[in-house]
């Protein structure tokens, strides 16, 4: 006889973000009747009214900015065996780092003028990334994520194997789209030194890479300032295509103060 | 005779963002009522100081995940207003359909993932998957289809790339068009059940008269352009949109409430509907009949049903794009440059009601002042008025019918409390 394995129970919290990245998880809507038969999913505010503290893995979508989010996302820790970062804000802390180029106070003055001393907006500390607070077993990047990216992680630990992370820059999946080089176009682009993992998909829709997904482990940040400059961007536009996602990694990786 | 109710939901589900419900009734009178908004501030207006002209939809789009397309459209149109920008009517045309995506997805997904599961007593689409596998599989196929349409036109609905200001950076390709265009015609068959389905559905019999206000165009039925109209007062122009709509903070919610001199207003698909009723294709009017909806309804719950005419609407509005951008064809384009630096306001119907996004660019086309209003902050004031009125005429049921009943309330305004919370600039003098 087969011994029937328990399904795992999967549960998913949403900080300060957009809950864009819950959205590419409901977007998996061929995959979601079969979904269902694998796992439990027992905690799911935006899309179930169930709510139950007993989960094994948990996905963690949004930044910390506020000291309740702390309080909130150590229990977290202590009550999951597996804890995942999905997206940007909760795995980089993504573009809501933008806002730490001001003093939290400051920003508080240009956001909510006289009124930043109510109760709740007291509370804003700097926006961080989750793994600032607790430890996290698996990063899934991107701004939004793919779903591919999220049922690729699902798919590993259910196996009981650890999902991979793109670890090359996106230029090399640039190629294989067959896209023409951005910094041919006369654009900037963050391809060089950011973490694949999208397909690259943005300049296969015209645009640029604006570096969602934090840059690889080892980025070689001279080479791509060089690059830049080569192609006659300013040292103002470099710090600017680096701020966007950057605001809370890349300056710290590249002592570049923080 | 009438029972003490302490009726505190926290964090209510199936709604977009983090709020809760406080109501506290002695002896049959609302002593207390709160909806709170605990979401945690973005601080945009912060983000966006100091950022290029041409960043500002790739930051503004995160604002909400769900509405990507509705920040991003609004940003841009700001963003080609201050500059003097002129897209071409192809743009125009793709920027059209990645609305109609957009708001059908929205529309979608709240009815079948949020709504739905009321009407069936059951706390998420999850189990409807096994009882009712036919239903479920109707939602997850329209909702599909509906992303299927951001995808074509803007690469992916959760934070559309190709949007672009002064016009488009990707033209899709025929085939997917002609694909597209079979695929919608297809789907009415599907539209047409879940109008079955909400038929068959108990509407609470509430009523509570308010203003309503959304956009007009000069023809159509409003979504990427037009401006705003009140049903009270008739025309508003864009630039006294912020005189009109008089924006204040309350001390137990994130989100800012609003008013105009009329008191409550409420914006969104019933609004839309309520003052554009005439613009709406005959099968989406047909739906509207079926469905018991008349114009100038003011029962809130009747917004769902608003929703799903809409989505009829959209679907054929979402046809005869593709067929106008086949005649107009597809050659990839550049997008406008600026002309000039200035101040520019854009005006968008996002799935939930009246979006307004302004911007200040300095002469290096660096942003300096940002404004915007999010359609949840005003239907805040709204919501919390009917939850009023609406509790005292349940009183006599059941304390967890009650609460599901406010719930469903909330709910019914499909409120996105992640956007509400994210723009607070509040100045006071």
């Amino acid at each position: 006889m087969i011994p029937t394995v328990k399904k795992p129970r999967l549960a998913f919290f949403s900080f300060t973000c957009c809950e864009g990245c819950q959205l590419m998880v409901l977007n998996c809507e061929d995959e979601f009747p079969d979904l269902v038969k694998l796992v439990d999913i027992v905690n799911f505010r935006e899309a179930m009214s169930e709510k139950s503290d007993d989960y094994d893995v948990a996905f963690v979508e949004g930044s910390i900015s506020r000291r309740e989010e702390i309080k909130k996302l150590k229990e977290i820790r202590k009550r999951a065996s597996t804890v995942i970062a999905l997206g940007a804000c909760s795995s980089t802390g993504g573009l809501n780092c933008l806002r730490n180029r001001f003093p939290v106070e400051e920003a508080k003055r240009i956001v909510y003028g006289k009124d930043a001393a109510v109760r709740k907006i007291k509370d804003t500390i700097r926006a961080r990334p989750i793994d600032s607070i607790i430890e996290v077993d698996h990063y899934i990047h991107g701004c939004p994520i793919t779903k591919e990216e999220f049922l690729s992680t699902l798919k590993a630990l259910l196996l009981g194997k650890a999902p991979e992370v793109p670890n090359h820059p996106v230029c090399v999946d640039c190629k294989m789209a067959g896209n023409i080089c951005v910094f041919e176009r006369g654009a900037t682009c963050m391809g060089p030194v950011t973490r694949a993992g999208c397909n690259a998909i943005c300049i296969t829709y015209g645009s640029i890479c604006w570096g969602c997904r934090g840059t690889v482990d080892n980025p070689n940040m001279d080479a791509h300032e060089e690059t830049l400059r080569r192609y006659g961007l300013t040292a103002d536009s470099v710090t600017r295509s680096l701020d966007l996602y950057g605001g809370c990694t890349v300056r710290k990786k590249t002592g570049r103060g923080d | 005779m009438h029972k003490d109710h302490d009726i505190n939901v926290h964090e209510v589900t199936r709604v977009e963002g983090h709020g809760n419900i406080v109501i506290n009734v002695r002896k049959g009178r609302v002593e207390e009522l709160r909806l709170e908004i605990i979401e945690s501030p973005r601080f945009f207006e912060a983000m966006l100081r100091g950022r290029r002209y041409d960043e500002a939809q790739h930051i503004m789009s995160r604002i909400c995940g769900i509405c990507a397309v509705s920040h991003t459209s609004a940003s841009v149109k700001a963003v080609e207003s201050a500059t003097g920008m002129r897209i071409s009517k192809r743009a125009r045309l793709l920027r059209e359909l990645a609305f109609c995506g957009e708001t059908l997805q929205s529309h979608i997904l709240h009815l079948y993932f949020l709504v739905l599961p009321d009407f069936f007593s059951v706390g998420s689409i999850v189990p409807l998957i096994k009882s009712h596998p036919e239903i479920a599989r109707m939602g997850l196929g329209l909702k599909k289809l509906a992303n299927e349409i951001c995808r074509i036109v803007g690469g992916r609905h959760v934070h559309p790339i190709s949007i672009f200001p002064g016009g488009v950076v990707h033209v899709p390709k025929p085939r997917e068009l002609k694909d597209l265009k079979k695929a919608l015609t297809g789907s009415f068959e599907r539209l047409e059940k879940t109008i079955e389905l909400f038929e068959g559905f108990e509407v609470p019999d509430f009523e509570g008269s308010r203003e309503f206000i959304s956009l007009r165009a000069a023809k159509g039925y409003p979504f990427y352009e037009g401006d705003p109209f009140s049903s009270m007062d008739a025309s508003i122009g864009q630039e006294s949109y912020t005189k009109r709509i008089k924006e204040y903070t309350v001390p137990h919610s994130t989100a800012k409430h609003a008013r105009t001199s009329h008191g409550t207003f409420m914006v969104g698909a019933l609004a839309r509907f309520n003052n554009n009723h005439r613009r709406l294709h005959p099968r989406a009017r047909k739906a509207a009949k079926r469905l018991l909806l008349k114009p100038g309804c003011s029962n809130p719950f009747m917004n769902n049903q608003a929703q799903l005419v809409e989505c009829i609407h959209l679907t054929e509005e979402a046809i005869s794009l593709v067929d106008r951008l086949l005649e107009v064809g597809l050659a990839a384009e550049r997008p406008a440059r600026p002309r000039r630096f200035g101040r520019g306001i854009g005006l968008v119907e996002a799935p939930r009601g009246t979006l307004y996004h302004e911007y200040r660019i300095n002469r290096d086309g660096l942003i300096e002042e940002v404004n915007c209003i999010i359609p949840t902050a005003q239907n805040l004031r709204s919501i919390e008025r009917d939850l009023g009125e609406f509790v005292v005429t349940i009183l006599d049921r059941p304390r967890d019918e009650i609460t599901r009943s406010v719930e469903s309330l909330v709910r019914a305004y499909d409120p996105c409390i992640s956007c509400s919370t994210h723009i607070m600039d509040v100045k006071f003098v």
